[in-house]
């Protein structure tokens, strides 16, 4: 990852008495991806906004590649982003194509460009038809195309796989990891946490107009941290065998389910348990280890 | 300020407004209106056929008066707000485009598409009744066309200001409404009104620059001063002074009306 090329310092919002962001600081590398999670009306869209210099900030700085984004050199700043917004809006009574030809003409790109874009989401079928015939993914996608043209360096993507399905999700994250080894900065929004975890480099927890924590996602549950979860398939009648085996070590609560047993435990005690559980032997059929997930991390800090 | 960024957000305006058929629509309209005025207007005293292109234009600014305003404000009021309500108003803030470029796209797109079917509607009865006009009556129709040209830009400008401050369609679409009641039904009742209350006692010398401020009233003395033989008809010839009618002047007035609305509109817009 190179040096940061969004940085934000001191970054307010306010409406009124609504603090909408309140003393933001950021860095995003060059070419790493970037999530900002958080619950609704925790600031992420306000923050992205500001990024992008639709809306000023109330104090602070944002600076994209050292330049202010509103400032006089906007046009050429702009020319190197691309944004995707949450349920996007595009022209009905346009075709795919004549979208992008739009689209390329204010950013000042190659309308021929505009091909290879809806090739690149899969839309190269759907060129010709207007984008009212259009279902939410693939209005979804021609946004997404919309947002490469021009090839930009860095991409603001909010809500990105909101309306696709699992295949389009798939090859949604396939363009991001090329986009990734060609260098392209992108900061992500999602509420999935789950399909996110495994895909950003770092990422940042907004609540309340704050950042509450952001690293990579490893680092975020070891700050957290939180329990390791055992699942542990048996016997009921070997559970208590089970249970005993564990009594001298400072495992959680051990929460019996019909063929198994959750057993909650810290990192640093995790071979100790593993040694237990395998002294037993046959009795133990099936053994899980879960790390914590985003969601728990999420409410881990979010709470 | 990049006129290519304007052009490309009025080109999109101007087309989307021919390929959804709204020129054409509104074409036939004038067309229709302008052919049944000059053959039937003189029904009501026993005749018909085109008579004189001096009582057709009469006609056609009376009806024009009230058609023109309402199809500029129908057409303008969702131009900003419309955008902002569907959600692609932030995608379009997002490009290398300034507010202020893209106001003027779409004021200008529209306003392509407004003069467009205008002089078309206009222009098909116009070529329709050449036959029976001299060169002098086509002079006049065509000075009615741009005039009429003029009015609705006036609107449109005025509907893109509205569309800017409204919070959302429905506001902005009675916004639209009560402007066009104001200039083109009430504001002449309220300034005769005041006339005759006092007596002629107050704004009988500032009568003439008030109706300035209207340009509903700018382009009826515009087409009124125009012809002689429609002059003798109105009574508003007597209390406006003919050195304040003069063509060039109205107009310079009709382009303020449209730069002034849209100068507040870039201002509001900025904020």
């Amino acid at each position: 990852m190179g040096s940061a090329v969004i940085v934000a310092r001191s970054v307010h919002k306010h409406y009124g008495p609504i603090h909408a962001v309140d003393g933001v600081d950021l860095d995003i590398r060059a070419g790493e991806l970037f999530g900002l999670i958080g619950h609704n009306g925790a600031g992420k869209s306000t923050m992205f906004k500001m990024m992008l210099g639709l809306i000023p900030a109330t104090a602070g700085e944002i600076r994209i590649d050292g330049a202010q984004v509103s400032g006089g050199n906007f046009r050429a700043v702009r020319r190197t982003i691309g944004y995707l917004p949450e349920n996007v809006v595009l022209y009905d009574n346009l075709t795919g194509l004549e979208t992008l030809h739009f689209f390329s003409r204010l950013k000042g790109v190659s309308p021929a460009e505009s091909g290879a874009a809806l090739e690149r989401v899969g839309l190269a079928q759907a060129a010709r038809r207007r984008v009212r015939e259009y279902s939410k993914g693939m209005r979804q996608r021609l946004g997404f195309a919309q947002a490469l043209l021009g090839k930009p360096r860095i991409l603001f993507l909010d809500e990105p796989t909101s309306g696709l399905d699992p295949e389009a999700i798939r090859s949604f994250y396939a363009i991001l990891r090329q986009l990734r080894s060609e260098g392209v900065t992108m900061v992500i929004t999602s509420h999935i946490l789950a399909e996110i975890q495994e895909r950003v480099d770092r990422l940042a927890i907004m609540t309340a107009g704050k950042i509450q924590a952001s690293g990579t996602v490893q680092a975020l549950r070891e700050q957290m941290d939180l329990p390791l979860w055992f699942t542990v398939r048996t016997a009921q009648e070997d559970f208590a065998a089970v249970r005993a085996a564990l009594a001298h070590l400072p495992v959680g609560a051990i929460e019996a389910h019909a063929d198994h047993l959750t057993v909650p435990c810290q990192r640093e005690n995790k071979m100790a348990v593993i040694e237990a559980l395998a002294a037993l032997g046959g009795r133990v059929r099936d053994l899980t280890v879960r790390e914590p997930s985003l969601e728990d991390v999420f409410f881990g800090f979010s709470d | 300020m990049e006129i290519k960024q304007i052009t490309t957000v009025a080109s999109k305006e101007f087309w989307d407004r021919i390929r959804n058929r709204w020129v054409l629509a509104v074409a036939l309209v004038f067309t229709a209106f302008a052919l049944v005025i000059a053959y039937f207007g003189a029904a009501q005293q026993g005749s018909v056929g085109f008579h004189a292109i001096d009582v057709t234009i009469a006609s056609l600014v009376s009806l024009v008066i009230y058609l023109i305003p309402l199809i500029a404000l129908i057409l303008g009021f969702d131009a900003i707000v419309g955008e902002r309500e569907r959600g692609s108003l932030d995608l379009l803030l997002s490009m290398p485009i300034t507010r202020l470029e893209i106001l003027l796209g779409k004021y200008f797109g529209l306003a392509a598409a407004l003069t467009f079917s205008t002089v078309a509607g206009f222009g098909v009865a116009g070529i329709v009744l050449s036959p029976q006009l001299d060169l002098n009556a086509l002079f006049h129709y065509f000075g009615f066309m741009l005039s009429s040209v003029l009015l609705g830009c006036t609107f449109l400008s005025l509907a893109v200001m509205l569309s800017v401050f409204a919070s959302d369609r429905t506001r902005a679409s009675g916004l639209a409404i009560a402007l066009w009641f104001f200039f083109v039904l009430v504001f002449d009742l309220l300034l005769l009104g005041a006339l005759v209350v006092t007596g002629g006692q107050w704004g009988g010398e500032i009568f003439p620059y008030l109706l300035l401020a209207n340009p509903a009233d700018v382009f009826r003395i515009l087409n009124v001063f125009a012809l002689d033989d429609v002059r003798t008809l109105y009574g508003l010839t007597t209390v406006f002074p003919p050195t304040l009618a003069n063509p060039w002047l109205l107009g310079l007035v009709m382009l303020a009306w449209i730069a002034a609305p849209l100068g507040i509109a870039s201002w509001r817009f900025r904020k």
